[in-house]
C-alpha cells in the first residue's frame, strides 16, 4: 500500500467544534505547521496510518462558520473546499466536524459543505457531552436524511477517533447530491433536528448559565479577570525567571568550556561570542514563551479567552480595538516576542496588525536594567509628597508614556480605517481541555520559535559580532576595542544625528551592539566605558561614572529613547515570522524610530531648559 | 422592538435581521450564526462598562456582540412561555416547518 499515493482529507468545522483537538489527535507528534504562501494563515498538515495501512495526509483548515468568508483564514478554507486554492489540490474527502452539542449552528455549514458537492464524511465531535444536555441523536436516521456517512468521535479521549478512522479504511463515499440552489438551510436544520435529536430526559445543561452568571457578571466576573491575569503576569515575569537565569548561565558556561577547548582567535571569538551567545538570548527567551502560551491555551480550549474578551471590550474599543487584543499586549510588558506570538488569537487581520504595532510599547522587562542604571544614576532617592518614591515616580512615567503613546497610535491607525470592525462571537461552551492537545500545541509554539525566529537572531547577531569585532584594533592602540571596530565608526558616524537629543559618541557606539537585545545596551556601555564586563558590575560602576560625564538632559534623552526605540532584533525577527511580511517590519522600524527621536528631542531641550 | 433593547434574562423571538447597508457582512454573519426568524434569543449579560456589549443565548449557544451589532436584529418581546432551548417545537412562531 506504500505505492499508492496517500488519501488527502481536510477537516473542515466550525470554531469550537473541537476540530484542533481531533486533529492532534489522529495525527499526534506527526504535524507540520506552514504558513499559506502569502497569507498570515497557519496551515496545519499531519499524516495518519489507518489500521488497515491506508496512508493519509490531514489538512487542518482554519475554522469558519460558513463559506462566505470574511477574514483571510477562512478564505483559505473556503477555497480549498472549492478546490480553487493555488497550489494546494481539493481534498479527496471532506470530514465535516460538527460539535454535537451545537449542532443547531453547526449543522448549518455542514449542510453548506454539503452543497459543494464533493465527497464528504460528517464527524458528530464531543458525543459525549451531548447526553449530558439529555438529549439523544438518531444518527442512522441523519446519515440517511443527509447521504452522507455519519461517525461519532470524543477529541480529548483516546481513542475517541477511531470511527473515523474505520470509515477512512472503507473507499470513498459518493458525492452526496445537493440541495437545490438558494435553499433555506436554516430550515433544512430545522427539519432534521426534528427529526434526528430527541430529548431524552427533562435535564437541561447548567454548567454555563451558572459559571457566566459569575464569569460575565459586570463585578464579579471583572474580580475572577484580574485574579487570573495577575497569576498569569506573575507567572510571566517571576515564575519564568529562574528558568531563565538557569539558561541564561548555563549558556555563559556552554561558551566558557567552548572557549577552553578552542585557541584564542577569530573563530573562538565568532562561535562564543557571535553564535553561542546569540543563540542564548534566543533560548532565554523560552520559559516565558513555554509559561505564557500554556496559560492562554487553557484558557482558550478551556472557553474562557472569548468571555475575558467580552468583559474587555469596551476598554480596547475605546482605543479602536477589541477585547481580543488585551492578553497580548498585556504579555508584552514581560517581553514583546510572546507577546506578538500570542496575537493569533485575535482573528480580525487588522485588530491583530494594530496590537503587533503597539506591542513594542509596552514597557517590556529587558528595559529595566536600563531604566535602573540611569534612574539610580541620575535621580536621587527622595521621597514626593511623603509617599512616593522619586525613583518609583520616574519609572512610573516611563511605563504611563509607553501606553499612552501605544492608545495614540492604535487611534491614528484606526482613523484611516472607516470599516466596522466587529465584535460578535461565540462563547463556547466551557470545558475542561485535553492534556495531549495542550502539550501538542505548546510543542508547536516553541518549535516554531526556535526554528523561525531562532534563525533569524543568530545570524543578526553574528553580524553585531562581526561589526563590533572588525577591524581589529592596531597593535599599541589605547582606548576600548569596539571604537575601532566598524560599528564604533558608525556610532561615530551617527553622532551629528543624535547629537540634536543630547547623545555622545558613547552612547551612539552602545547603541548598536544593544540592537541584538535592549539589555546588551548596559553591557554595550561598560564596554565603550572601560569597566567590568558583567552586567552586575556594569551597573555599580558605570552609574557614578555617567551621572559624572552626562547632562541630565542626556540621560533623560536616553530614557525617552528606550520608551519607543525598536532596539530589539528578537521583536522585529518575531514580526517578521508572525506577518510574514518585511513590510510591517520596516514600518513599525520606522515609525517606531520616528517617535523615538521626536521624544528624546523633546525631552532633551526642554530639560535643557529648565536645568539652564 | 431590538434586540439591544432587551433587558437582562428577558427573551424574545426574532423576528428578521435589518442590514444596515445592502452588503452588510455584520448582518450576513448574525444569520450564519442561526439569528433566523422564529428563534428565540434570551439576554444572559451586560458588558462592565456602559452595558456594552452584550451576552444573548439561542438554544445552547451563546453569543457576545456589541450593542450596535445587536440593533440590527429585530424581536418580538415574549413572555412566560415555556420553550425547549434545543427544539422549541411549541414555538408558536415557527411558521416555515408547514
Amino acid at each position: 500500500m506504500t505505492d499508492t499515493p496517500p488519501l488527502r482529507i481536510a477537516l473542515v468545522g466550525n470554531p469550537n467544534s473541537g476540530k484542533t483537538a481531533l486533529f492532534n489527535q489522529l495525527t499526534g507528534s506527526r504535524q507540520k505547521v506552514a504558513n499559506y504562501a502569502g497569507v498570515t494563515v497557519e496551515r496545519k498538515a499531519g499524516r495518519l496510518t489507518t489500521p488497515a495501512g491506508r496512508a493519509v495526509q490531514v489538512l487542518d483548515l482554519p475554522g469558519t462558520y460558513s463559506l462566505n468568508a470574511t477574514s483571510p483564514d477562512e478564505a483559505v478554507t473556503r477555497d480549498v473546499c472549492r478546490g480553487v486554492y493555488k497550489g494546494e489540490p481539493a481534498p479527496d474527502l471532506i470530514v465535516s466536524v460538527l460539535a454535537a452539542t451545537n449542532l443547531r449552528l453547526h449543522l448549518r455549514f455542514a449542510l453548506e459543505l454539503r452543497q459543494l458537492g464533493r465527497p464528504m464524511i460528517m464527524v458528530l465531535n464531543m458525543i459525549d457531552a451531548v447526553r449530558r444536555q439529555g438529549l439523544e441523536i438518531d444518527i442512522p436516521r441523519l446519515q440517511a436524511e443527509l447521504g452522507v456517512p455519519v461517525v461519532t468521535a470524543i477529541g480529548v479521549k483516546r481513542g475517541g477517533a477511531a470511527d473515523i478512522l474505520r470509515v477512512l479504511d472503507e473507499p470513498i463515499p459518493p458525492a452526496p447530491a445537493p440541495l437545490p440552489e438558494g435553499a433555506d438551510l436554516h430550515a433544512e436544520v430545522r427539519r432534521l433536528m426534528a427529526l434526528c435529536v430527541q430529548r431524552s430526559s427533562e435535564r437541561h445543561p447548567q454548567l454555563d448559565a451558572t459559571l457566566d452568571r459569575w464569569v460575565l457578571h459586570p463585578v464579579w466576573g471583572m474580580l475572577i479577570l484580574l485574579v487570573l491575569l495577575f497569576i498569569m503576569f506573575q507567572a510571566v515575569f517571576s515564575w519564568a525567571q529562574p528558568f531563565m537565569d538557569l539558561l541564561q548561565s548555563g549558556m555563559e558556561q556552554l561558551g566558557q568550556f567552548v572557549g577552553t577547548l578552542l585557541p584564542e582567535g577569530i573563530l573562538r571569538s565568532l562561535i562564543v561570542e557571535g553564535v553561542i551567545a546569540g543563540a542564548g538570548t534566543v533560548i532565554v527567551f523560552l520559559p516565558q514563551i513555554l509559561i505564557l502560551f500554556l496559560w492562554i491555551l487553557a484558557l482558550e480550549e478551556s472557553g474562557y479567552l472569548p468571555r475575558a474578551a467580552f468583559m474587555l471590550d469596551k476598554l480596547m474599543a475605546s482605543a479602536g480595538l477589541s477585547g481580543r487584543s488585551f492578553i497580548p499586549l498585556l504579555s508584552s510588558f514581560a517581553c514583546a516576542v510572546p507577546g506578538i506570538m500570542s496575537t493569533r488569537t485575535i482573528q480580525n487581520p487588522r485588530d491583530r496588525m494594530v496590537t503587533i504595532l503597539i506591542a513594542p510599547l509596552m514597557t517590556c522587562s529587558a528595559r529595566l536594567p536600563v531604566y535602573a542604571l540611569l534612574i539610580g544614576a541620575f535621580v536621587p532617592a527622595r521621597s514626593v509628597l511623603g509617599v512616593f518614591n522619586l525613583h518609583g515616580l520616574v519609572l512610573f512615567v516611563l511605563y504611563a508614556a509607553g501606553v499612552l503613546s501605544a492608545l495614540v497610535v492604535a487611534r491614528v491607525l484606526k482613523k484611516r480605517d472607516t470599516g466596522e470592525h466587529p465584535l460578535l462571537m461565540e462563547l463556547p461552551s466551557y470545558r475542561i481541555p485535553g492534556l495531549q492537545s495542550l502539550c501538542i500545541e505548546l510543542w508547536q509554539r516553541a518549535r516554531i520559535f526556535l526554528s523561525r525566529v531562532g534563525t533569524i537572531i543568530v545570524t543578526l547577531s553574528v553580524i553585531m559580532w562581526a561589526l563590533s569585532s572588525f577591524p581589529a584594533p592596531p597593535v599599541g592602540a589605547t582606548g576600548p576595542s569596539i571604537d575601532w571596530s566598524l560599528a564604533g565608526r558608525i556610532g561615530h558616524l551617527m553622532l551629528p544625528l543624535f547629537a540634536f537629543i543630547g547623545f555622545n559618541w558613547q552612547i551612539c557606539v552602545a547603541l548598536i551592539p544593544g540592537l541584538a537585545a535592549r539589555e546588551v545596551a548596559v553591557s554595550g556601555l561598560a564596554t565603550v566605558y572601560s569597566v567590568g564586563a558583567s552586567e552586575s558590575d556594569a551597573a555599580t560602576q558605570l552609574a557614578p561614572l555617567l551621572s559624572a560625564h552626562w547632562s541630565l538632559a542626556t540621560a533623560f534623552s536616553l530614557l525617552a529613547w528606550y520608551v519607543y526605540a525598536p532596539q530589539c532584533f528578537s521583536t522585529l525577527a518575531v514580526i517578521r515570522r508572525e506577518t510574514g511580511s518585511w513590510r510591517l517590519v520596516w514600518v513599525s522600524m520606522a515609525y517606531l524610530f520616528g517617535l523615538a527621536y521626536l521624544a528624546s528631542f523633546l525631552t532633551y531641550h526642554i530639560t535643557r531648559l529648565i536645568t539652564g | 422592538m431590538r434586540l439591544n433593547e432587551l433587558p437582562l434574562n428577558l427573551s424574545g423571538v426574532i423576528d428578521h435581521v435589518a442590514p444596515v447597508t445592502p452588503a452588510d457582512p455584520i448582518a450576513r454573519r448574525l444569520e450564519e450564526f442561526g439569528f433566523v426568524p422564529g428563534e428565540p434569543v434570551k439576554v444572559v449579560a451586560f458588558g462592565p462598562f456602559g452595558g456594552d456589549p452584550m451576552a444573548v443565548e439561542i438554544g445552547f449557544t451563546r453569543f457576545a456582540l456589541r450593542r450596535s451589532e445587536a440593533a440590527r436584529v429585530v424581536i418580538q418581546p415574549l413572555q412566560g412561555t415555556a420553550l425547549d432551548p434545543v427544539l422549541h417545537n411549541s414555538a408558536p412562531t415557527q411558521t416555515e416547518d408547514a
